[in-house]
């Protein structure tokens, strides 16, 4: 979506049905508030076209309605003492009070019944709102199918650039995003280097993607059209531009577009997505254009999850397992090949920072083999057994 | 008159100032609580990172326990023999005072020695810091006791000679004191890293 | 740019021409830099001012003058980070339309860190540990601090630390990574390069001077309050200075380790916080903010307590509900721990977790409210004087409340999920941080001036400075409240063409930032014209407001020994007890006084640390181990001094009061 929609109407930001009547009542007001103080643009927080950002908007105006009972009294009481009590006023002065019990009972009890409540609604909602957990409806007054299944989109952030992989369908792209309307989605976060996070706000809130390990997110889409997503979480110089269209599509338009996809032949066609291609994509770039991959090697997302997708490398779950089982012993010493990932970092293809001189990639590169040949002095001959336990690839795979 | 009596309820008009060192035992006792927090937080992250061993080795692969129980008694030793130190201090025996503080060190330098032996030992079979998370936060949390001990030798060598220039001087007593606090304070983290570092690493 | 030991040789480490930076505003600012320090040094010298300079300021203990130099450190600093905020309103407003700005991302990047790092570490810390170390001693009746010499050291520590933040600016660079510099990207594999270990150095630096800062304040505040001051009779400002003081003790440590363990993974590749060999990045994201949101009160809670000061003085009242004060100061302390996990929600703890720490952080809203309707309180039925520090105050009152209130919103998780990292989130945290912090720091300094120099700050130029201020706050960040809603996330550099019709806000927003920049220009002027008038805004009573509290109770500038008998307590508003019963000051029978002598011990181990500092960044080894061993050797040869404290003899008690004591028959005289 683009920030030019602004006729878009508030109101319908905070009608939610998951708070009592009184509080969606206010939460209407609040919304005309707001409609009167942010300008004529559409703010898309408040008013999304996701049903999880939604209700995530209603909560950002009840929360706000509930603070304003008591923000909006100690504003306006503020000024009226500041006024009425000035020193060339000559108001009623009792320069020794300095107690009233009644008063701190207030002054004590008032926010607290306001933090109780709020404190209760938190609770709640942090609960239903958690992105980890299957959405329960649709939208408001639209329940669930029985038997609807969500559909799966694994998602990577990548130095600077968003993978998204469709599973099902076999496909990906690269700063690309479709979805059906009204289709509940289930997407796994990763990201191959740095935390990043992954924020949709037409969707629903947002959640750090982080490497080695997935989050989650549950939504689901209810209006078509074409949104902003964006990487909401600095990480490095190609920032600004890890952002991506979303497309809220038809069902029938999204089979298209899948097929589109698929079939391949486009101008924003880059072929199949296999380990070597992912790898190349894997380096860091900056405003990278869309690129629709007509395939997907099988397990990749699991891979890139576990920091294995290069020939060679152990993958974190297994690293794991083997740690759980009390690691590897003496042998596994030596078996530090295969766990090493970070490489020499991005820095290598970095562009040239202007005025200084050009990043020495292969200095970085001895840096890198310095970091993981750390038992440099080691003159031991390595044990047979550790040989023969080593996953640890050949010197040269043949990507690095 | 009133007004001199107003003015002697006001006022302190016949104030002692207070000691030098009034504040010093609440004073170290403060730092020594955040230092506390320092090695709280390396045994935290020792117990997240403690499982972490990459493929590697574990606590149960490398640890020599029964050198470890020996470098535990020399620092045990050394807080008694301190302790001993300390009672000479308050009997106003110079002699007595700095014959058990050259104790106190030879067993201190004894536990650094031996742990000097042990860091040389993982790093020469490749188990050095860098190997894994565990082993990373192993080498910090005991390197960092290490360097405290190595800290306190520093100062305790610096005590001998004050000891031994000025005597038992309040000044003296009160330093003394301090280390004191320093040394069974480090005995007391010692006793942790023990317990939780080796004894438990080695069964789990 | 500098890549990891390309070119590290034993005798410079990283060190090389390179280092040296070519960006055109870099070497401005450098050449800017390096003209004004000749020029001061040149001036310095001229006239003679060095001797005076090592004598009365570097080397002394007296804690007010400690409390100045932290004040002026305070001060240079926010220049340099507000230049700062300037650049980045600027590219931010230029960036659009297919513009790349100004800026590139190399620069950029550093800018926004080193503007987040100065402002919280080298501008808001020492502006409260200066008004804490000035005011305290003398609010408590006290000589001077527990450990004067620890507290030269402290102050000289901090100054080290930013002297290498300055540094970076000319040689190699500072962090690229947010000013909480999270790893992985903090790390080894992405951030080769100084700027983090840059970072890493001058916090550790500082980090040791405000520790021990902290432990020297606690025992002060525990152990020297005068006769008769009861904990429940302590003023309270000296109440939060308490509890920042313990705060720190307890949270500072942990930043130091966080911060070792980051240094120890990229120096000697340690596995931490690396994705590799089962390090954990996540783990240092909790560690720093167990650090960083009670740092959070670290900084407020001082100003909390000098707005109780502010608004009691200039209702001409006591302040309403000490003893509730007291108690909502010692709440917000402790539950400042349990919340921490606010800050990454986002992170997907699971619901119960994020429930527990939104709730806990809703929870510190009560005891803060509960503060402001005491400062309400106590307007109500006083009689207010409208001098400047009471009119920050009433900015603060008015402007706090709705930091308050964005804070509490993004403290609901689902509501933090679409708002967290966002614009929104900085307009937030710069409410409450200007909103709070700085106009408590500006109000302080209108307020204690007096007292300090003995003369009041310029009225006309203050107000404009005022005026110009807070509609400027507003002006710059209300735009980013409204850029949160639209979905506009933090620290971006350039945006793209769908941004366009955003670009009004942060022009907007960059006005406001120049409004605030005239009103900083009005206070320097403030400044300027109250020390060239010095002679028309004398005060001589001491007492220019009709304060309260022990300060005020004597000369000002107070004299070294700040009284010359310690005055005994027998309310909570001991001074204005004190004037209620016509005490009268006692002008005979003086002592010898026993005062602490200055020291060179403790610049000199914070310029060896500093060294230290410098070498470690740029990995010259041979530098840092001298350094570290002239620490050590330092250390050692000052205690071989047992002679750190001297008589003040009674004569010059005498002289002294004496003066004073016709300076106030003189008024009192000139009154009639």
């Amino acid at each position: 979506m683009s920030y030019r929609g602004c006729s878009m109407s508030l109101l319908r930001a905070g009608a939610m049905s998951t708070q009592p009547t009184l509080l969606r009542h206010a939460s209407r007001l609040g919304s005309l508030v707001s409609l009167a103080s942010l300008s004529a643009c559409s703010p898309v927080v408040l008013n999304p076209a996701g049903d999880i950002a939604k209700q995530e908007a209603s909560l950002v105006v009840t929360a706000t309605l509930l603070m304003l009972l008591i923000i909006v009294p100690v504003m306006a009481l503020t000024v009226y003492f500041a006024w009425k009590y000035r020193a060339t006023a000559g108001a009623r002065y009792e320069p020794e009070w300095n107690h009233s019990t009644q008063l701190e009972l207030v002054i004590w009890a008032a926010p607290l019944m306001i933090i109780i409540a709020l404190g209760s609604l938190t609770w709640v909602t942090t609960h239903t709102l958690d992105p980890f957990r299957p959405v329960a409806r649709i939208a408001e007054g639209k329940p669930l199918a029985a038997d609807a299944k969500p559909l799966e989109i694994q998602v990577v952030a990548l130095d600077w650039k968003w993978l998204f992989i469709y599973p099902e369908q076999k496909i990906a792209t690269v700063n690309e995003l479709a979805l059906p309307v009204d289709r509940p989605v289930h997407f796994s976060i990763s990201s191959s280097s740095v935390m990043n996070s992954f924020y949709i706000p037409a969707l629903a809130g947002q959640i750090y993607a982080m490497p080695g390990m997935t989050s989650e997110l549950n939504a689901v889409l209810n209006k078509t059209g074409t949104f902003d997503g964006f990487s909401a979480n600095y990480s490095g110089s190609g920032f600004s531009h890890m952002r991506f269209k979303t497309y809220g599509l038809a069902d029938a338009d999204f089979d298209q577009w899948v097929a589109k996809v698929a079939k391949g032949g486009d101008k924003d066609s880059a072929g199949a997505l296999d380990t070597v291609a992912y790898l190349q994509l894997e380096q860091p770039s900056e405003k990278e254009p869309v690129r629709h991959f007509t395939t997907v090697a099988d397990g990749l997302f699991d891979k890139i999850v576990n920091l294995c997708v290069r020939p060679g490398k152990m993958c974190v779950r297994d690293m794991m397992a083997l740690d759980a089982r009390g690691g590897a012993g003496k042998a596994g010493i030596y078996n530090v090949a295969a766990l090493t990932y970070d490489k020499n970092g991005r820095e290598t293809t970095i562009p040239v920072i202007p005025g200084r001189a050009a990043a020495q990639a292969d200095a970085r590169t001895k840096a890198f083999v310095r970091a993981i040949c750390v038992p440099d002095g080691v003159k031991t001959p390595v044990p047979a057994a550790a040989a023969k336990l080593s996953l640890a690839a050949p010197a040269r795979t043949p990507l690095s | 008159m009133a007004s001199t009596n107003l003015t002697e309820q006001y006022y302190d008009l016949h104030e002692h100032a207070h000691p030098d060192g009034y504040s010093t035992t609440l004073g170290f006792w403060i730092y020594l609580m955040s230092d506390c927090l320092i090695f709280g937080m390396l045994f935290a992250t020792f117990a997240v990172l403690g499982g972490n061993y990459a493929g590697g080795p574990a606590p149960k692969d490398l640890f020599d326990l029964p050198l470890v129980a020996l470098n535990t008694s020399l620092l045990l030793f050394s807080s008694i023999t301190y302790g001993f130190a300390m009672i000479a201090m308050q009997n106003g025996s110079k002699k007595g005072l700095i014959g058990w503080l050259i104790l106190t060190l030879c067993f201190g330098l004894g536990f650094l020695s031996i742990e000097l032996y042990e860091f040389h030992h993982l790093i020469e079979e490749g188990a050095g810091p860098q190997r894994s998370a565990f082993l990373s936060a192993f080498f910090t949390l005991v390197g960092t006791h290490g360097l405290h001990v190595t800290f306190g030798s520093i100062w305790l060598v610096t005590l001998l000679f004050q000891v031994g220039k000025h005597g038992l001087t309040e000044a003296n007593k009160r330093r003394l004191s301090c280390l004191s606090l320093f040394w069974h304070f480090l005995d007391v983290v010692w006793i942790g890293v023990f317990t939780f570092v080796y004894l438990m690493g080695v069964l789990r | 740019m500098i890549p990891t030991h390309s070119h590290w040789t034993p005798l410079l480490g990283r060190l090389g021409p390179d280092a040296i930076p070519t960006e055109p505003i870099v070497l401005a600012t450098f050449a800017a830099v390096s003209l004004g320090g000749i020029a001061l040094v040149a001036a310095l010298t001229y006239f003679r001012l060095w001797g005076y300079l090592w004598k009365q300021w570097f080397t002394s203990v007296d804690h007010k003058k400690i409390g100045i130099m932290y004040m002026v450190l305070g001060l240079i600093m926010f220049l340099r980070g507000f230049a700062d905020a300037i650049m980045i309103r600027s590219q931010q407003a230029l960036g659009f339309g297919g513009s790349d700005g100004y800026l590139n991302s190399h620069h950029f990047d550093q800018v926004f860190t080193a503007h987040g790092v100065i402002m919280i570490f080298f501008v808001a810390m020492p502006f409260v540990t200066g008004l804490m170390n000035y005011v305290v001693p003398l609010q408590i009746g006290a000589r001077d601090v527990s450990f004067p010499f620890l507290n030269n050291f402290s102050f000289w520590m901090t100054a080290g630390g930013a002297v290498l933040v300055m540094l970076s600016l000319f040689v190699g660079e500072f962090a690229r990574t947010g000013w909480l510099a999270y790893p992985p990207l903090s790390g080894l594999a992405y951030s080769p390069d100084v700027g983090v270990d840059y970072y890493i150095w001058s916090l550790q630096v500082a980090g040791v001077g405000t520790t021990l800062s902290g432990v020297n304040l606690i025992a002060t505040i525990i152990k020297l309050r005068a006769p008769g001051m009861t904990m429940m009779k302590m003023p309270v400002f000296t109440w939060t200075a308490l509890v920042t003081n313990i705060l720190i003790v307890a949270v500072f440590p942990v930043l130091t380790v966080v911060l070792a363990l980051l240094g120890l993974d990229r120096v000697f590749h340690t596995n931490f916080f690396t994705n590799d060999f089962g390090g954990s990045p996540m783990l240092y994201v909790n560690l720093i903010w167990i650090w960083g949101h009670p740092e959070v009160y670290i900084l407020v809670l001082p100003v909390f307590g000098v707005f109780s000061e502010i608004v009691s003085t200039f209702c001409s009242k006591r302040l309403f509900g000490y003893t509730s004060m007291v108690y909502a100061t010692c709440v917000i302390g402790i539950l400042s721990y349990s919340v921490w996990l606010h800050h990454f929600f986002t992170m997907g703890s699971g619901a119960s977790v994020n429930s527990f720490f939104g709730i806990t952080t809703m929870v510190i809203s009560i005891p803060t409210g509960a503060k402001l309707f005491n400062w309400l309180f106590t307007m109500f039925r006083g009689r207010i004087r409208f001098e400047l520090p009471m009119m920050w105050t009433v900015a603060f009152m008015l402007t706090f409340t709705i930091g308050g209130m964005t804070g509490v919103m993004m403290a609901v998780p689902a509501a933090d999920f679409v708002l967290h990292n966002s614009v929104f989130l900085i307009a937030h945290f710069h409410n409450v941080i200007i909103g709070g912090v700085v106009w408590g720091v500006f109000a302080a300094m209108n307020y204690w001036w007096p007292k300090a120099f003995g003369f009041k700050l310029n009225q006309f130029w203050g107000k404009v400075s005022f005026w110009c201020w807070v509609p400027g706050f507003w002006i710059a960040f209300t735009p980013l409240y409204i850029l949160g809603f639209m979905g506009v996330t933090r620290r971006m550099r350039v945006f793209d063409a769908s941004f366009d019709p955003l670009r009004v806000y942060y022009w907007i927003a960059l006005a406001g930032a120049f409004l605030i920049a005239a009103g900083i220009g009005a206070m320097l002027i403030q400044f300027a014209v109250s020390i060239w008038k010095r002679e028309e805004y004398k005060d001589e009573s001491g007492d220019p407001w009709g304060g309260r509290t022990l300060e005020w109770a004597t000369s000002s500038p107070p004299p070294e020994y700040n009284f010359a008998f310690t005055p005994k307590i027998h309310d909570i508003d001991a001074w204005a007890d004190m004037k209620a019963k016509g005490v009268a000051r006692p002008i005979s029978g003086f002592q010898d006084i026993y005062m602490p002598q200055g020291t060179w011990a403790g610049i000199v181990l914070a310029g060896l640390s500093t060294v230290c500092g410098f070498a470690l960044i740029w990995q010259v080894w041979w530098l840092a181990v001298v350094m570290l061993a002239g620490i050590v050797g330092t250390a050692i040869f000052h205690t071989f001094n047992y002679n750190r404290t001297f008589y003040i003899k009674a004569d010059h008690v005498a002289e002294v009061e004496a003066a004073r004591t016709a300076q106030l028959a003189a008024l009192e005289k000139g009154a009639a």
